[in-house]
């Protein structure tokens, strides 16, 4: 479903919008005293970009060296080139009479895992990773840890973006982390593990976006959620417009790059944005999260120039093309939209444009050219 | 193909020649500005900032600090990890220390009315107690269970920045930071200093 479509009856609900505002200045409020609170905030949020560039630029031999440092520690590391593959490699791991549990992440939640908490008296769990240390075979999870002291299997289920390269790596990224995404000095429980563990990496699209240039630095995110705190759209709309995704900015960037641009949602996402800015100066690792949405809308009309019907915008775009290629034509065009434009407004204003045209006018008004054209007052000046 | 050759074939094709590794500009702060007993008190400062209660003592004064803030709780029975320094529970009467040796059962530390600890470093400007399961740590289920836990932090122990605590640490044992009390769970800090 389109972004909008599926906006629109979240917009029409007035208390929860209430309770997104409240939520978010909140969030907002924390997250400036946080990050104000350390007087090299800039200079960690260089490092941290730089970090996870130097991951995504080299993570073919990164994940040959996690692997080889997981093994040696005694865990075995499984790779899952999708969803399924991954959710049949975890039934395998943890056969069916399996009393486990699950801590959350945002891969348990894409891979599509449902299950009980994880409890003190669970015997085996299901777990995300926040980072993976290639160096060193360390899981770095943010919660008290009560998952990695199970006596059963402990699967950990990871992107293949969630690595990083070395241990001192972390004393940027558990700076970056907790402020960007909770406005805390530092989380309440930061727990790590190394050696004996299950670990599922998964691809599921990201070596697609790994292979677009540009679109490549959305896999420098840490999942700190500040972007979303910050987003006069996700604000309005909640998450669920986002589809089953990451949701807000991130999520705009990210879906289309790991799904496609062809499916509707994924064409529509990186138009859900007034490219504002807020979200690329809150990023803790400083990804240009309005540039990549520019770059991604230039790839949904590049994908539609193929269609057999073309779009509007296609031929309203081939319309003028052709209309301003041609000075008599132009200054044709220029008195017959004046004219039209004089039958269709209303003080002043055109509320809503005829046709498929009638789309842009449904959020916004249409100022009603002037009259007489520049050139045409230009000719006939005294 | 495996899974795993295909991914990493995929992952080599979408990157190409790579183009180098990135530098990565190190140039935020490593060590904090501040003087010993400044760091020291920005970590009193900040654990109390996250709502764990903190006490600052005198070496001489750790044992009845300790037992005064077990009496305040009306503390009946505590778990203790095996190599906890014997002379800390020495001012203790009419509470009984679990040793963790055998390991206790679940059931018995979440009855137990706490848990008395050291660390392996605390860092001063996240108001954070690291503990590495080293010595008078125990295992990690000793903290996560009972409801209460008393760390003791000797100043030299504390660091100023996250930068100084990673370089310390050692990533082969395991971590767990704590930073203000886990939800439901009380933590109290008694800082010793020489």
């Amino acid at each position: 479903m389109r972004f909008a479509d599926a906006a629109r009856p979240e917009l029409a609900d007035p208390s929860s919008r209430r309770t997104r505002r409240q939520a978010a200045t909140r969030a907002r409020a924390r997250q400036a005293e946080a990050t104000a609170g350390l007087p090299d905030w800039e200079r960690l949020r260089e490092a941290g970009a730089a970090i996870r560039d130097r991951t995504l630029r080299d993570l073919g031999a990164h994940l040959e060296a996690l692997e080889a440092s997981v093994t040696e520690e005694g865990g075995r590391v499984h790779w899952a080139r999708d969803a399924a593959e991954a959710r049949r490699i975890i039934s395998r791991l943890l056969p069916g009479d399996t009393e486990a549990g699950l801590v959350r992440s945002d891969v348990t939640d894409e891979i599509g895992l449902e299950g009980g908490n994880a409890g003190p008296h669970t015997r085996a769990a299901v777990v995300g990773a926040r980072f993976l240390v290639a160096e060193t075979g360390t899981l770095v999870v943010t919660d008290p840890g009560e998952s990695l002291t199970f006596p059963g299997t402990v699967v950990v289920v990871a992107g293949i973006e969630d690595t990083v390269p070395t241990w001192s790596d972390l004393e940027v990224l558990l700076q970056l982390l907790p402020r960007s995404e909770a406005g805390r000095r530092m989380h309440p429980a930061v727990s790590t593990r190394t050696g004996d563990l299950q670990l599922v990496l998964l691809d599921n699209g990201r070596t697609r976006a790994l292979a677009d240039e540009t679109g490549r630095a959305a896999l420098r995110c840490i999942h700190c959620s500040a972007c979303r705190d910050v987003c006069p759209v996700y604000e309005r709309t909640g998450a669920r417009p986002y589809g089953p995704g990451r949701a807000g900015p991130i999520g705009a960037v990210l879906t289309p790059q790991l799904g496609g641009v062809e499916a509707s949602l994924g064409a529509s996402l990186p138009f859900a944005s007034t490219l504002c800015g807020a979200c690329a100066d809150v990023c803790p690792v400083k990804i240009d999260i309005p540039g990549l949405l520019v770059h991604l809308r230039g790839e949904v009309v590049e994908s539609r120039r193929r269609r057999p019907v073309p779009t509007p915008e296609l031929l309203l775009m081939r319309g003028l093309a052709w209309s301003m290629g041609d000075e008599r034509r132009y200054e044709q065009t220029l008195v017959r939209r004046a004219r039209w434009a004089g039958l269709l407004a209303r003080d002043g204003r055109i509320r809503r444009l005829p046709g498929l045209l009638g789309k842009w006018t449904d959020a916004r008004d249409l100022p009603v050219p002037p009259r007489q054209s520049f050139r045409a007052w230009w000719r006939r000046r005294p | 193909m495996s899974a795993r050759e295909d991914i990493l074939r995929r992952v080599r094709t979408a990157l190409g020649d790579g183009g180098g590794p990135v530098p990565v500009p190190r140039e935020y702060r490593r060590r904090a500005a501040l003087s010993r007993r400044d760091v020291v008190a920005l970590f009193g400062e900040r654990v109390a900032d996250s709502r764990a209660a903190v006490r600052h003592v005198g070496a001489d004064e750790l044992v009845t600090a300790m037992a005064a803030m077990l009496w305040a709780r009306e503390a009946k029975g505590i778990a203790v990890p095996a190599d906890l320094p014997p002379g800390w529970l020495g001012g203790l009467e009419g509470v009984r220390a679990l040793t963790d040796v055998p390991a206790l059962d679940p059931a018995v530390l979440a009855e137990s009315d706490g848990v008395v600890t050291g660390c392996s470093l605390a860092i001063a400007e996240t108001g954070t107690v690291v503990l590495d399961g080293g010595r008078a740590q125990g295992r990690r289920e000793l903290t996560l269970i009972p409801r209460h836990h008393l760390c003791v932090v000797h100043a030299d122990q504390i660091v100023g920045t996250v930068p100084e605590a990673v370089a310390r640490l050692d990533p082969y044992r395991p971590l767990t930071w704590i930073s203000g009390p886990p939800d439901g769970r009380g933590l109290e800090v008694l800082v010793v200093e020489d």
